[in-house]
């Protein structure tokens, strides 16, 4: 088999010399309270679709939904901006944007719907609607759902390792109860769960994964329909946080590369702290 | 928001209206459990007419217990709407002061919750409809470990649900019905085991 990349190359490096690969890369901020307001970094929310206009979301560029052909098989369309009652039937994609916005508040936000009416637990719209959003090359896709459904299992993972090598960051939550779901399990994505600290800006790295990030989604004020917000509590909403710093990450070193990021976000992980060099453990 | 995703009396035949006698009395053990395991003031029961693609209330338990059973809406709205589709338990407060449900649920009971613990009914890779605790008690409120528990619960019912589905072919009722309420009680006993003293379940 001669499968190769993009980039031509293949199992091993021929027909090129080290200096055909030249890099210009970035290197992250250290100090999160320096990073952007994620400005120019374009952050997707697969989920249920956004309210547009609502005063928590602020502007969507793009809206866009899974919907079926005349064959069955499904598609991604942009639907336009949905006002209240149509753009999301349940809040929780609204939630999320919202929380993007507060995060990284210059983020330009997009919005595809692969939850809601019409797609009652279908697998096959949520994959849809990822592999469309992780196609069109966004900076950051906040995916605060997952799937039990073993049979979804390999096409997640791929879809999870396609975006991690084309620079598009998966950033997915974990379930709120202990069951075995994806994509968040995978090394590919930035997975995310929720701590119990009373502290809004406060993320921890886990040092036990397949989790990998705890970020506040406790009783946290979040955009719901009509304009409105409630309170909740849910692996859901740590998942946007985490997103948006990521977009904040990438507004100040565009050339971020996704291990670079979950690397910038363990190192300033308020848990995680530099030890000396050439130590180990809990030195 | 159209008349159609408001509450509409239920018409349909689909399988989520055909509770026999010991669904109904498995389902209303299952709502009055869970009221009292967060001192609620109403627990309800959904079921997903895939058909129909609507929620169906199939038992409730305090406010709302005359009104709101056979009443159905669209799945896949509000907050058990995501419950449903996305598989995940969900907690929400302060919703009295947004007017949440003012259009839908409460328009038709007059009651209004202030806040709500929802679960799926997972059975296996199938959720069946959604469990829902109306008002908890002030503790219960957006907190992870309760809403652990109250996903546990909802597992074991859907898991009872399903026991009667499966034999209602091959089993007498008084048989499905003593095994499924079996199921359900011997849970309640753990859980009520060590809880706090319910009081009051707030405003």
């Amino acid at each position: 088999m001669t499968t190769g990349t993009a980039g031509g190359l293949t199992w091993s490096l021929r027909d090129r010399a080290p200096e055909d690969l030249a890099l210009l890369a970035d290197t992250p901020p250290a100090d999160p309270s320096a990073w952007s307001d994620g400005s120019g970094v374009r952050v997707c929310v697969v989920d249920t679709g956004v309210e547009c206009g609502h005063p928590s979301v602020g502007p969507v560029q793009g809206s866009y939904e899974v919907v079926p052909t005349a064959d069955g098989s499904l598609h991604v369309v942009d639907s336009g901006p949905l006002p209240d009652g149509t753009g999301d039937g349940c809040g929780h994609g609204t939630a999320c944007a919202g929380i993007v916005r507060r995060v990284a508040p210059g983020c330009d936000l997009y919005s595809v719907r692969v939850l809601g009416e019409g797609f009652t637990g279908s697998g096959d719209a949520l994959l849809t609607g990822l592999r469309w959003a992780v196609d069109q090359g966004f900076d950051v896709v906040n995916l605060s759902l997952s799937t039990t459904r073993p049979k979804f299992l390999e096409t997640l993972r791929s879809l999870a390792d396609q975006a991690f090598f084309t620079g598009t960051t998966l950033v997915a939550s974990a379930h709120n109860t202990p069951v075995e779901s994806f994509p968040w399990r995978f090394s590919s994505v930035i997975s995310v769960g929720t701590h119990r600290e009373d502290d809004s800006g406060l993320f921890l790295y886990n040092p036990a994964p397949p989790v990998e990030f705890f970020a506040p989604g406790q009783n946290v004020q979040v955009a719901w329909t009509g304009g409105r917000t409630i309170r909740t509590t849910g692996n859901s909403f740590a998942t946007p946080f985490i997103s948006g710093m990521c977009a904040r990450l990438l507004g100040s070193r565009p050339k971020l590369t996704p291990f670079q990021i979950k690397h910038a976000l363990y190192l300033s992980a308020a848990n995680v702290r530099i030890g000396a060099p050439g130590t180990r453990g809990e030195s | 928001m159209s008349q159609s995703h408001g509450l509409v009396p239920a018409t349909g035949v689909g399988p989520a209206t055909r509770a026999g006698s010991a669904e109904r009395d498995l389902l209303q053990s299952v709502v009055e459990t869970a009221r009292a395991i967060f001192g609620a003031a109403a627990s309800s029961l959904l079921l997903h007419d895939e058909d129909a693609d609507e929620l169906v209330f199939q038992a409730v338990a305090g406010e709302g217990e005359e009104s709101l059973v056979g009443s159905r809406f669209p799945a896949g709205r509000g907050l058990a709407g995501w419950v449903l589709v996305s598989g995940e338990p969900m907690v929400a407060d302060d919703l009295r002061n947004q007017g949440m449900f003012a259009r839908d649920v409460a328009q038709s009971t007059g009651y209004v919750p202030d806040a709500l613990m929802a679960a799926p009914l997972a059975h296996r890779d199938r959720v069946l409809g959604v469990l829902e605790v109306l008002d908890p008690v002030e503790q219960s409120r957006s907190s992870l470990s309760e809403l652990d528990l109250l996903a546990l619960f909802a597992r074991q019912a859907a898991a009872a649900l399903a026991v009667v589905a499966e034999r209602r072919g091959d089993a007498t009722p008084s048989a499905v019905q003593a095994r499924s309420l079996e199921l359900v009680t011997a849970l309640r006993d753990v859980l009520l085991d060590g809880m706090p003293p319910q009081g009051s379940h707030g405003s």
